[in-house]
């Protein structure tokens, strides 16, 4: 853990031991969950066409996990045991090998979390250029918006652009300390985030490549 | 150099159909689809076109592994790009994604493939998105779906958005995750090319590999390999990024001089500063210093020189860095991003991260850093999958360039945390 993390540090059990519950032995008597009963899980209508969609678009529907899963995160913020259970009635999965496949995602949210995503990048490139302090500062601006849900992110994808951060999606960069209030800022309004430094108006850097200009 | 993939990338409208259409797209798919099968695999072969994932394998030979015969097989392309440093591919997908669509369309033509699927990491929004409507729009035109260009071959394809893992860019891991399960490598043999997704014969190919197919089959195998040097031919999409004044992609010919990417396109580190080491490759190759930077930026010579062309994403360090401070970097994502399922690279992984985090709070001696070096080399070559290889040779390389200074680091970071100087307390002299 970095030393600007401030996360809380992780709760320890009896022992030291990380996980609750630990010295709690296992029902055995109590079967194992099964594939939820359509007839006491109820699925709303666009979640469950979304899944039947992506579940058609392949020659095995399992491979629609990851999709309907995004799906059920996009409808109910996070992914509650009452998605996961959606998911698994639908796709006709168990709820736990669902959770087993969200838990191994950096997107999925196994518990709940503020509703806009700021992903700072802070791998080699962007930190190199002073992402840690992007990322510090960020997390300062979090503890005044409940709204905002920070984490530092392994390497986006757009280090052209570093120290930079994926805003709900948008890729915005490269961003300095000042830029960050300006995103919680353009957040709060509810359009669109750091217009001017988004990366999809970005030029190849090539000059070999856009011989006009 | 005229780009081939690059040409004029900022055309506005370039990832519709339209305009594409309009600069001769498609063109290329008509040509294939009226030559026999194995003519287009012949020219792919000729071309040399080496895979520009990371493991540089010709793609030729690859397709040429699929059994005959009439079983489903598969085409996957990888965008899930996700190797620290590298960002070619976004702006291929971004800009021309009916380029990619075409390079798939002829790759499935040829080796006789019916199903293909692009996987995208799910960070990828408005690429995924640009790609699901240029798919879209490929469709409706019939370059796309059930006898593609009324020539009797059906292909169909599906764009798949990953949820954020590094291990989903690794072949088996990917194909794992497209099965929609957790992304954990697979042991090899058997490859996917002979069983892979869905136990079918299974092609996988990066973005810019198959983006480069219609250049190919424009302008012939033969040709396309007078482009570059022998055994790397054609042109590479390079990302440079870190302490450079221009960080962005580049189109260049596989062979120029690495100095004249780092400096001659990207503009070199800001003035006064110099190059202390860099990343070839992305964050997996092991690092080059600034002696290094003639070396011809191409598949051999990098393999010659210890490291390796990877991905093509150079990152570049300069002095105001400390290689402590880099390394400690790498190690986090590595152990970060470990699936667990190999005990050498689970704890391996782990273990170094501890053991930088320990130089890094003054409580390590020198002696630590032939520890370090020591499990890198108990990493490298046992696993299923090369994720703890691609900490363990960076991390290794690190250690053996630029030992005295990280000596001088464990010292210094002794003095910071007031731990007894080494010097003082008589350390390292042996006892016998």
């Amino acid at each position: 853990m970095s030393a600007i993390d401030r996360r809380p540090p992780v709760p320890r059990f009896g022992h030291g031991s990380r996980v609750p519950g630990w010295d709690v032995a296992v029902d055995l008597a109590k079967p194992p969950a099964t594939v939820p009963d359509p007839a006491t899980t109820p699925v709303p209508d666009e979640l469950r066409s979304e899944i039947e969609q992506a579940m058609g678009r392949y020659p095995n529907p399992r491979s629609a996990a990851i999709p309907a899963l995004h799906a059920a995160q996009r409808h109910h913020g996070w992914l509650p045991p009452e998605a996961i259970a959606q998911v698994a009635c639908v796709m006709a999965l168990t709820p736990a090998y669902l959770t087993s496949v969200a838990s191994f995602y950096d997107m999925f949210a196994l518990r709940p979390k503020p509703r806009h995503d700021v992903y700072v990048c802070t791998n080699i490139t962007c930190s190199l250029l002073g992402a840690d302090e992007i990322h510090e500062r960020m997390i300062e601006l979090a503890g005044d918006h409940p709204d905002l849900n920070v984490c530092s992110f392994e390497c986006l994808g757009a280090c052209d652009i570093g120290p930079m951060a994926s805003v709900n999606g948008e890729y915005v960069g490269p961003i300095n300390l000042d830029d960050c209030e300006q995103i919680a800022r353009d957040l709060d309004k509810g359009g669109p985030v750091l217009e001017h430094k988004q990366l999809r108006f970005r030029r190849c850097a090539d000059p070999n490549a856009n011989p006009e200009s | 150099m005229k780009p081939l993939i690059f040409d004029n990338i900022d055309e506005p409208g370039l990832n519709t159909l339209a305009v594409y259409e309009r600069r001769g797209g498609y063109e290329m798919l008509r040509k294939a689809l009226a030559m026999p099968r194995e003519a287009v695999l012949q020219e792919i072969s000729d071309s040399g076109l080496r895979g520009r994932g990371g493991a540089g394998f010709p793609m030729g030979m690859k397709a040429g592994f699929l059994p005959k015969g009439d079983m489903p097989k598969y085409l996957t392309c990888n965008a899930d790009e996700s190797e620290p440093g590298t960002f070619k591919d976004r702006e291929l997908m971004q800009k021309s994604p009916h380029m990619l669509i075409e390079g798939i369309a002829i790759a499935c033509y040829a080796a006789a493939i019916t199903q293909a699927f692009i996987y995208i990491r799910g960070e990828y929004r408005l690429q995924g998105d640009i790609l699901e409507a240029a798919i879209a729009e490929a469709y409706a035109a019939g370059y796309l779906g059930d006898g593609i260009l009324d020539s009797g071959q059906p292909l169909s394809l599906v764009l798949h958005r990953g949820a954020g893992a590094y291990i989903c860019g690794e072949e088996t891991g990917l194909l794992d995750s497209l099965e929609g399960k957790r992304g954990n490598p697979r042991l090899k043999p058997p490859f996917p090319a002979i069983q892979g997704l869905y136990d079918g014969p299974t092609l996988i190919n990066n973005v810019e590999t198959l983006a480069t197919v219609p250049h190919v089959i424009r302008l012939g195998g033969k040709q396309y390999a007078e482009i570059g040097v022998e055994r790397s031919s054609g042109t590479k999409l390079v990302s440079v990024s870190g302490d450079v004044q221009r960080p962005g992609n580049y189109e260049i010919e596989l062979g120029i001089p690495s100095r004249e990417i780092i400096f001659g396109l990207a503009g070199g580190p800001q003035p006064g500063r110099e190059v202390k080491l860099w990343f070839p490759g992305g964050s997996s190759s092991p690092v080059l210093t600034r002696d290094d930077l003639d070396l011809p930026y191409d598949f051999d010579s990098m393999a010659k020189a210890g490291t390796m062309l990877g991905s093509g994403a150079i990152i570049v360090v300069d002095d105001t860095h400390t290689v402590l401070e880099v390394m400690s970097k790498v190690v986090k994502f590595y152990a970060h991003e470990s699936c667990g399922k190999c005990v050498p690279c689970r704890e391996g992984t782990n273990w170094t991260h501890k053991m930088v985090h320990r130089i890094e709070s003054g409580e390590a001696t020198p002696m630590d850093l032939d520890l370090l070096a020591s499990v890198q080399t108990q990493i490298i070559g046992n696993c299923l999958c090369v994720l703890g290889d691609a900490m363990a040779m960076p991390v290794g390389s690190m250690v053996a360039k630029f030992r005295p200074e990280l000596e001088a680091e464990v010292e210094a970071a002794r003095e910071r945390a007031g731990t007894p100087s080494l010097a003082s307390a008589g350390a390292g002299v042996p006892v016998h």
